[in-house]
């Protein structure tokens, strides 16, 4: 028999990366919340790479934290190494990467959840799950304890049904060899969710003396270390290097020879792996004539001599995997940890949630995370975020949250995942964006943090912080279009010096700094009125002047996109009664459900004749009531 | 977070010929949205120096017509200022000549001045939109949209087995895999993918460039095989015309049709002429006259000329250009006129060096050996460039996707001159996008998907 455990605002699912900042949002925004783990020592676990951050990741960080998120905060606190990707590629595409001490990180993040009011973390596993007729719902966990909550968040990550496969032998699993969530999966089928199978990898960890890195290139962190939160001031310094080595053609023979032992290939594995995140033997296969493959040796922690070896993930048996990564230049004794592995899990088509997250067709309920066919932990926590967010705005009878594709990386992954579905485990890149030189991570602060404000997740002190910042940075705009350089000597020698032509007649500085091949930092000696102000500053109205044009133009398809997502469609259209709409609209439209008419014309097989169609009804409608 | 957005207050700025495509006395084309003054300022010149600006809604102003180059048209601008107005916009309209030549051009100026065409019954969906016109008035929108639809598919039909979805889907991959490519490349930092070196970068953009410029020169080429041109023979009596009827008639390759509208003294009939169908009308001449009978003649035979994307202008060489032949010869000064110099076996009095003057494009013809035929073939296939044209290859075939490789070309030349300058290649990568969006929008596809894909596809990347 179940025992009353008692009534609760939220529960949250799983205690990952989309589940503390779920849980983090719901309680501070004064909701009672209990966060459930399947192991109290796994909370804020990283069973893949010990970093944070990366391409587009980067941006998600940023934007979480600015949003009034933990996982930029917490990652700076737990840094070991900081670099900033692609510099010189341009500003849409720097991305920060911050290599962390993992277990440091799963204990500041557990703690953090220990001291937040409203909060309560356990270690459980649900069980089972049910609306009750008041529509509040039952959640049900291992030892019987039964919970009455008004909103649930599923954020279950690879652990519901998790199956691990490693060559011939595979058993049910969850990651880091934690037990999985057997019968939640069951519990949702029953009140009618639709699951499907995802599988991912994770290389080997390795024992760092058994690595010979003479001869192998070391990968510095940046200085200054540029951190990923706004509340983080102090400087940070790189504790640990990476390294980097490649496989060679002996790599690639083991390989060939025991491809009949993978379970991919022989078809034990079902699920739906990754395209961007292959397994090894993947790599060989798909891309025969490549002769060498990178990988990178990374710290996993300070108090720790495991190695993670970032780009040798694998499912082949154990002794495979020892034999392939022995070939590779300063792995000839390598000595494995823990070994790669697959692992194969339930998630969701996360078609069947809207943009707060919430599934249609079960109000109170949301879904966060890998649950929702995404992979990473930043994109994880992205959506954890605007569950919590939209769970406790919900409860509270308040408007909910949506963050379109045209004001940040989070509402361009909600929008992917809910309006074109996923058909393998989702990840963040800048090519997803369209928007991508508005929504740099520089001005992340600049596009979430009024919106975290008016929620109520950003802090007086942070909120003064950030309108000190815009000022300054609307002042040094306006003074960069002021100032004007006479053409002297001076200021001629710096430009011919840059390659850049020289000036006949007077010239401002924004003209200056628009040029390619100039900048704030090559115009110090001649702009001698320059205020003192922060880098990141500078950065920013660097960026803005140098790429105005662009900026400028994407701002107005930003316009013209809006447009049309201020036009709600209405949850309970029948669009099959809709004269006009050609079938396979039809049919997408009713499948996806689309919140407004931009969402819609994103939809594979909609039209731009149906979205005319769609208008026109939308406002016949609009007169009749 | 719902806001009541003005409709008009962020949209494009469309424009469209909003008469009839076919002959009549005056022509309009309608400019809708937000900048709909300052893009008819940047191709109309008012006569008093005044802008739209300048004056009041419901007011006009005189003036003249121009594209990049030169004059097009006298023209009268109507100002409406939003919300008054038939869409709810800010709406300029300007009244030319009628005449589909003359309409197009001015459609194109406005267009390259910076609206975009109007997609089919836009206007009307603005209007509704914006509350201007009720539901028995939108409804006839959505006939307009399955309308539209019925045209696609003729338009599929004539496409020549899909030659122009070809023909995009290759400069798209072109772009695509360069767009695979420097994503890929901002991507998966770690993935030692190749930088994408300028030299191969520009030297795909080129090509692109080179193939979009093709398409839409062969634009205007394809729509005079397609569509036929409306041509008019002018002169004045007894100066050959009948000759030069005969002389295309008697073509062997011709097909000979009562055109509909025929009219007491017009006569027209399709010729097709090497391979563009002409369509002719034989009008009086041009002439002063008190005589108010003659007058309705004349005055329809002007509206034809005005009208014509042709003309051939019929002198005889044995006869001394007189007054009429010099007004037809003002009157076509504005549009495509070959001078048909029809020679007789009299003495030669015209004045040669004046024809030569006026006229691009001279053609000698001679009712007795049929001289004259070949010349005028190659004149016309010259006049509207149907001679490099090769369907196989693929032709626009509405002003919309026009519009899209127009603005695809756009996005390259943007692309072009980032890489030159020397600006970091996501901006590069953005414009080039840009070219993939305006073509995949002929497709139906959206670029970021498309580019991810390539991602995908072309290379090796991931943990």
């Amino acid at each position: 028999m179940n025992y009353d455990a008692g009534k609760i605002d939220v529960a949250v699912i799983g205690a990952g990366h989309a589940g503390i900042e779920a849980a983090l949002a719901t309680a501070r925004l004064g909701c009672k919340t209990c966060i459930f783990t399947i192991n109290m020592d796994a909370v804020g676990n990283c069973p893949c790479n010990p970093s944070i951050g990366g391409t587009a990741k980067g941006h998600l960080v940023r934007e979480i934290d600015a949003l009034g998120g933990e996982m930029g905060r917490t990652a700076d606190e737990a840094m070991l190494q900081s670099r900033m990707l692609n510099r010189g590629k341009g500003p849409a595409v720097h991305s920060l990467r911050a290599q962390i001490d993992r277990r440091k990180y799963s204990d500041i993040m557990k703690h953090k959840l220990e001291l937040q009011p409203n909060l309560f973390l356990k270690q459980a596993e649900i069980v089972d799950l049910s609306q009750n007729d008041d529509d509040t719902w039952r959640v049900v966990t291992r030892m019987n304890a039964e919970y009455t909550a008004k909103a649930v968040i599923i954020a279950t990550g690879t652990f519901l049904r998790g199956k691990i496969y490693v060559g011939d032998v595979s058993y049910e699993g969850g990651p880091d060899g934690l037990f999985p969530a057997a019968f939640l999966s069951d519990a949702l089928k029953k009140i009618g969710l639709r699951l499907r199978r995802f599988k991912t990898g994770t290389p080997a960890r390795v024992l760092k003396s058994s690595i010979d890195f003479s001869n192998l290139e070391a990968q510095e962190g940046d200085n200054p270390v540029i951190p990923f939160s706004y509340d983080t001031v102090e400087h940070k310094k790189n504790l640990d290097v990476c390294y980097i080595s490649y496989t060679n053609e002996d790599t690639k023979q083991v390989i060939l020879d025991n491809i009949d032992k993978s379970p991919l290939y022989s078809g034990k594995i079902e699920g739906i792996g990754p395209r961007y995140c292959p397994s090894f033997e993947d790599k060989v296969m798909r891309f025969r004539d490549k002769k060498r493959h990178q990988l990178f040796i990374e710290p996993c922690g300070l108090n720790t001599e495991e190695m993670y070896i970032q780009g040798m993930s694998s499912s082949l048996p154990e002794e495979i995997q020892i034999a392939f990564y022995r070939t590779i230049k300063g792995f000839k004794n390598v000595e494995f940890m823990r070994c790669a592995y697959a692992i194969e899990y339930d998630c969701i088509d996360p078609l069947q949630l809207e943009a707060t997250l919430e599934f249609q067709d079960f109000p109170g309920l949301y879904g966060a995370g890998q649950f929702n066919g995404s992979s990473g932990y930043e994109e994880a926590a992205a959506q954890g975020i605007v569950s919590g967010i939209n769970a406790a705005l919900k409860i509270q009878g308040k408007e909910p949250l949506i963050l379109d594709r045209a004001g940040s990386y989070i509402g361009t992954l909600i929008d992917d995942l809910i309006t074109k579905g996923v058909s393998d485990p989702y990840r963040m890149m800048t090519s997803r964006s369209e928007y991508r030189l508005v929504l740099r991570q520089d001005n992340a602060d600049e596009r979430m943090t009024p919106i975290g404000r008016k929620i109520g997740l950003i802090s007086d002190e942070r909120w003064e912080r950030f309108q000190t910042k815009e000022k300054q940075k609307a002042e040094e705009l306006k003074r960069a279009r002021k100032t004007i350089f006479s053409p002297t000597d001076k200021l001629n020698d710096i430009l011919v010096s840059h390659e850049t032509s020289k000036v006949e007649s007077g010239v401002r500085l924004s003209e200056l700094i628009k040029r390619p091949q100039l900048n704030y930092e090559i115009l110090k000696d001649i702009d001698v009125n320059r205020p003192d102000l922060p880098d990141d500053v500078f950065e920013s109205v660097e960026i803005e002047l140098k790429y105005e044009g662009y900026i400028k133009r994407q701002k107005a398809d930003i316009a013209e996109m809006r447009r049309l997502e201020v036009k709600q469609l209405p949850k309970d259209a029948n669009y099959q009664q809709i004269i006009g709409l050609r079938k396979e609209a039809q049919e997408k439209l009713e499948k996806v459900k689309p919140a407004n008419i931009g969402q819609a014309s994103r939809i594979s097989g909609v039209s731009p004749a149906d979205i005319s169609v769609l208008l026109i009804w939308l406002s016949k409608k609009s007169r009749e009531v | 977070m719902e806001t009541k957005e003005n409709y008009s207050s962020s949209a494009k700025t469309i424009a469209a010929v909003s008469t009839p495509q076919a002959p009549g006395g005056i022509g309009i084309v309608r400019i809708s949205g937000p900048n709909a003054r300052e893009i008819a300022n940047m191709v109309f010149i008012s006569k008093s120096g005044k802008t739209l600006n300048d004056i009041k809604g419901y007011t006009a102003l005189y003036g003249r017509v121009h594209d990049e180059n030169e004059d097009i048209d006298e023209a009268i601008a109507l100002n409406y200022i939003a919300p008054y107005s038939f869409t709810g916009e800010d709406v300029v309209e300007l009244s030319c000549h009628g005449g589909i030549y003359i309409m197009r051009r001015v459609l194109k100026a406005v267009l390259s001045a910076g609206a975009v065409p109007a997609g089919p019954g836009e206007f009307t969906r603005r209007a509704f939109i914006n509350g201007k016109i009720g539901l028995t008035e939108a409804e006839s929108v959505m006939e307009l949209i399955s309308a539209q639809g019925k045209q696609a598919v003729r338009t599929a039909l004539a496409g020549h087995d899909g030659a122009l979805e070809k023909k995009i889907k290759k400069i798209r991959d072109m772009l695509l895999s360069t767009a695979g490519h420097l994503s890929a490349w901002a991507d998966y930092p770690d993935e030692d993918i190749p930088e994408v070196d300028t030299e191969t970068l520009e030297k795909t953009i080129l090509e692109a460039k080179k193939e979009i410029e093709r398409l839409l020169s062969q634009f205007e080429a394809g729509q005079a095989i397609r569509e036929g041109v409306r041509t008019v023979i002018a002169g004045r009596p007894n100066v050959g015309k009948s000759t030069l009827m005969n002389l295309l008639s008697g073509c062997e390759r011709s097909i000979v049709t009562e055109y509909a509208g025929t009219t007491r003294d017009i006569v027209e009939n399709t010729v097709i002429l090497g391979d563009i169908p002409l369509h002719l009308s034989d009008t009086a001449g041009i002439h002063l006259t008190d005589d108010p009978i003659e007058k309705i003649g004349v005055d329809r035979a002007r509206s034809k000329l005005l009208e014509a994307q042709l003309i051939f202008a019929v002198f005889d060489s044995s006869q001394e250009l007189n007054d009429a032949d010099r007004e037809l010869i003002s009157a076509v000064q504005n549009v495509p006129a070959v001078a048909i110099i029809n020679k007789s076996d009299l003495s030669t009095k015209i004045d040669l060096e004046y024809i030569k003057d006026k006229f691009k494009h001279i053609v000698y013809t001679s009712a007795i050996s049929g001289e004259g035929l070949d010349k005028l073939e190659k004149t016309v296939a010259e006049l509207f460039k149907t001679e490099q044209l090769d369907p196989s290859e693929g032709i626009l075939f509405t002003e919309r996707q026009r519009e899209a490789a127009r603005q695809a070309g756009e996005c390259i030349n943007e692309a072009h001159s980032a890489v030159k300058s020397g600006m970091t290649l996501d901006a590069v990568t953005v414009s080039i996008e840009g070219a993939i969006s305006a073509l995949l929008e002929l497709t139906g596809e959206r670029a970021t998907d498309a580019v991810v894909d390539s991602v995908f596809s072309h290379f090796c990347v991931g943990k």
